[in-house]
């Protein structure tokens, strides 16, 4: 119960000094040099140029309602975060920063580590945009990146995700972990491109028992926040970097896209034989995707063949080579309430191998992994109030999972919201099943500044 | 008697010629509406400062930089780009339509935080844009096609035109009555009838001023009794007929916005 005691006493401490919301915004405002540009014009009423800085404090507190696996508190999230933000123009160039400062009593954790975030200091944004041709743009440093159709569901976007946060009921932007990177875009007139260079490789930041216990396939147990994963991460500069491309084009109404990736498979599929530590195998990813208007709603398909490292079909410690497919509609099946639904196709490719190289008494996994997504999101109260639940289900493995959220905006700056991560399924092996201890409720509380 | 004939042809034919001459057909009043509303010079960029305000009085901003593009001269398709900066929870996000009069629009919504852009259905017209009173179509003008356009008469100052969807399912009023200036062809107030026949929503022009030749609305209204409240929106910075490229209205600028406009 000490996270309570913290939290409570450093929320006091936050929410008396954000009430006082212009003089926190007046702190954190500096005159700039141009006041003509940019005035901040209400009704006539001007104020000079500022540097602006905006962001939010988040608070949020969730328990655990499934059981906690040796060493698992029973609070799951107990943080406050400050979030600031800020754009800068000099001259042809756009810098943009944001950082998060983080009180997490949870994970108890204040060095900082900009590979696995979750501690006090994450710097999401750190970079510079700048247009060198009028027909190319390049953003380059420490960024967020996102592509691809599917609705949580990834098959040709490989930037960095972070699923503790996803799992344990963050705000939904922190599923994105930044990544750093050089993003060049090229513009064409029949066909663009981006490329994107990673210099050394930016791992998910995935679960490994610390916040979020699983299941070990190999020692057969749940692994929690004493007995976390070990791992040996692809950590060299410019030697284990990643490459990731896409061409898109808009074919009238739809809009096409071809991807490649090279790297490493972004959370662990794999196993050091001797040492017994996890590993990133090699990865590299050919896809498409198409997305435009059916039927009234939004229609989306994809596919990537995921090329694993070249000894994966006999090797049992790295993960296999698959075909992954999805398609999805969305609509909005009645005012303010949408609906989409998704399917997952994940195909071993080389399955027969698979089963060849497949130690005694070892988990056998099925060759096809099929998943549907149901989202359905309602606003309400001019649409101050959002309702959304998202339910993943594997036919296949027999599990699935449910988000749900009620979100409130009390004001233009304050919101409130309340939800949970339930996981379900019989087996412990299966990929969702293996979070049920995980699963959670929380409530949060938001301050935009 | 042939004279007394041609007296009384003369005399009733002359307000009907005169109406003929001075007073265009409703189908032709409405589209010059659209136009001075929603189609003036070419291109446009305005600053728009919303103020929802809901039936206890609470308010609620929303402050956006608009670019519009027509694609054709006159009536026709338009591109639109809406970049928010206020309130922060919304800053930097875009909003892009691709306004379509054969098909649905095309809609897309930037979010800056997850870098996501989003591909939106467009449904239905008539939904709520940004929570406020004011409706998808509002924004960027109801297809005159969707409905019978009656003239219903001329006062010193306004055609008045009583308009009625042509698939009453798919909207929630019966029809609705414009008053359109006949200098500036503005329509200056529109009166919506519900089911009941009862004005519930009505759009109201406050203050017009002529930017570069072109009478546009300033300060306009939705106030809307079946919700409760109103939207007030206040148009500043606006220009007309800047040279907006075509390109501006893709996924580039979505995730770069275009500061060279937007300025």
């Amino acid at each position: 119960m000490r996270e309570c005691l913290l939290l409570t006493a450093a929320w006091f401490v936050v929410v008396g000094s954000a009430a006082a919301s212009e003089a926190t915004e007046a702190a954190v405002m500096i005159q700039a040099a141009s006041p003509s540009n940019g005035t901040d014009e209400l009704y006539g009423e001007k104020k000079p140029t500022i540097i602006d800085v905006y962001g939010f404090i988040d608070t949020r507190f969730g328990v655990r309602t499934g059981n906690a696996v040796i060493g698992d508190k029973d609070i799951s999230l107990g943080e406050i975060r400050l979030q600031l933000e800020t754009k800068q123009y000099v001259s042809r160039f756009t810098f943009n920063f944001a950082a998060d400062f983080l009180f997490d009593p949870v994970a108890d954790r204040y060095a900082v580590d900009l590979a696995s975030g979750g501690s006090a200091i994450d710097p999401r944004l750190i970079n510079v945009e700048f247009s060198p041709a009028n027909f190319i743009d390049m953003k380059v440093g420490r960024q967020i990146l996102t592509w691809g159709t599917g609705d949580f569901i990834f098959i040709n976007d490989l930037f960095a995700k972070d699923w503790d946060s996803y799992f344990l009921g963050r705000d939904v932007e922190y599923l994105k972990a930044p990544v750093d990177a050089a993003k060049a875009s090229f513009f064409f007139d029949t066909l663009n491109i981006d490329v994107v260079y990673t210099p050394k490789f930016g791992a998910d930041r995935f679960v490994d028992g610390r916040r979020v216990s699983f299941f070990d396939r190999a020692t057969n147990a749940f692994r929690g926040r004493d007995d976390p994963l070990l791992f040996d991460r692809p950590n060299d500069w410019f030697e284990d970097d990643e490459v990731a491309a896409r061409a898109y084009r808009s074919i009238g109404a739809f809009e096409t896209a071809l991807y490649y990736y090279n790297g490493f498979w972004k959370s662990p599929a794999g196993q050091d034989a001797l040492g017994g530590r996890a590993t990133f195998p090699k990865l590299s990813v050919y896809g498409a995707s198409l997305r435009g208007p059916l039927a009234g709603g939004i229609v989306w398909a994809e596919a990537g063949y995921y090329d694993s490292a070249s000894d994966a079909a006999l090797d049992p410690h790295i993960r296999n080579s698959e075909l992954r497919f999805l398609a999805g509609f969305e609509k909005e099946i009645a005012t303010e309430l949408t609906a989409s639904i998704q399917y997952n196709l994940e195909r071993k490719l080389d399955y027969d191998d698979y089963l060849n190289a497949l130690p005694s008494g070892a988990i056998q996994d099925a060759q096809n992994k099929h998943l549907v997504t149901l989202r359905l999101t309602k606003l309400a109260l001019r649409q101050n109030l959002e309702l959304s639940t998202f339910n993943f289900y594997s036919p296949s493995d027999k599990d699935g999972y449910v988000r749900f959220n009620a979100s409130y905006k009390i004001s233009d700056e304050l919101r409130i919201e309340a939800g949970g991560n339930v996981f379900y399924g019989a087996e412990n092996q299966t990929f969702f099943s293996q979070f049920r201890n995980n699963n959670n409720i929380y409530v949060a509380i938001r301050r935009s500044l | 008697m042939k004279y007394y004939f041609l007296i009384a042809f003369v005399l009733l034919s002359f307000p009907i010629s005169t109406a003929h001459a001075q007073a265009p057909s409703a189908m032709d009043i409405v589209v010059k509406a659209v136009e001075a509303m929603n189609y003036a010079g070419g291109d446009v960029k305005a600053r728009i400062d919303m103020r929802i305000i809901d039936s206890h009085g609470r308010e609620r901003i929303r402050q956006m930089t608009m670019l519009r593009r027509n694609e054709t001269s006159g009536y026709g398709p338009q591109k639109y780009y809406v970049l928010f900066s206020r309130p922060s929870d919304v800053k930097e996000m875009v909003f892009m339509a691709w306004k379509n009069t054969d098909r649905a629009d095309d809609r897309w919504l930037y979010l800056p935080a997850l870098d996501l852009v989003k591909r939106i259905a467009a449904s239905d017209e008539r939904t709520s844009f940004v929570g406020s009173h004011f409706f998808y179509e509002d924004v960027s003008g109801r297809n005159i096609d969707e409905d019978h356009h009656e003239f219903i008469e001329e006062t010193d100052e306004y055609y008045v035109i009583k308009s009625t969807p042509k698939t009453p399912g798919d909207v929630e009023f019966t029809n609705y009555t414009s008053w359109v200036d006949k200098t500036t062809y503005l329509p200056i107030r529109i009166e919506y009838t519900g089911q009941r026949g009862e004005v519930y929503r009505t759009f109201s022009v406050q203050t017009v001023e002529v930017i570069q030749n072109h009478p546009t609305i300033i300060d306009v209204q939705m106030e809307d009794t079946a919700m409760g409240g109103k939207t007030v929106l206040h148009y500043s910075a606006v220009k007309y007929s800047i040279g907006i490229k075509e390109n501006v209205f893709s996924e580039r600028f979505l995730r770069r916005p275009p500061r060279e406009y937007l300025r």
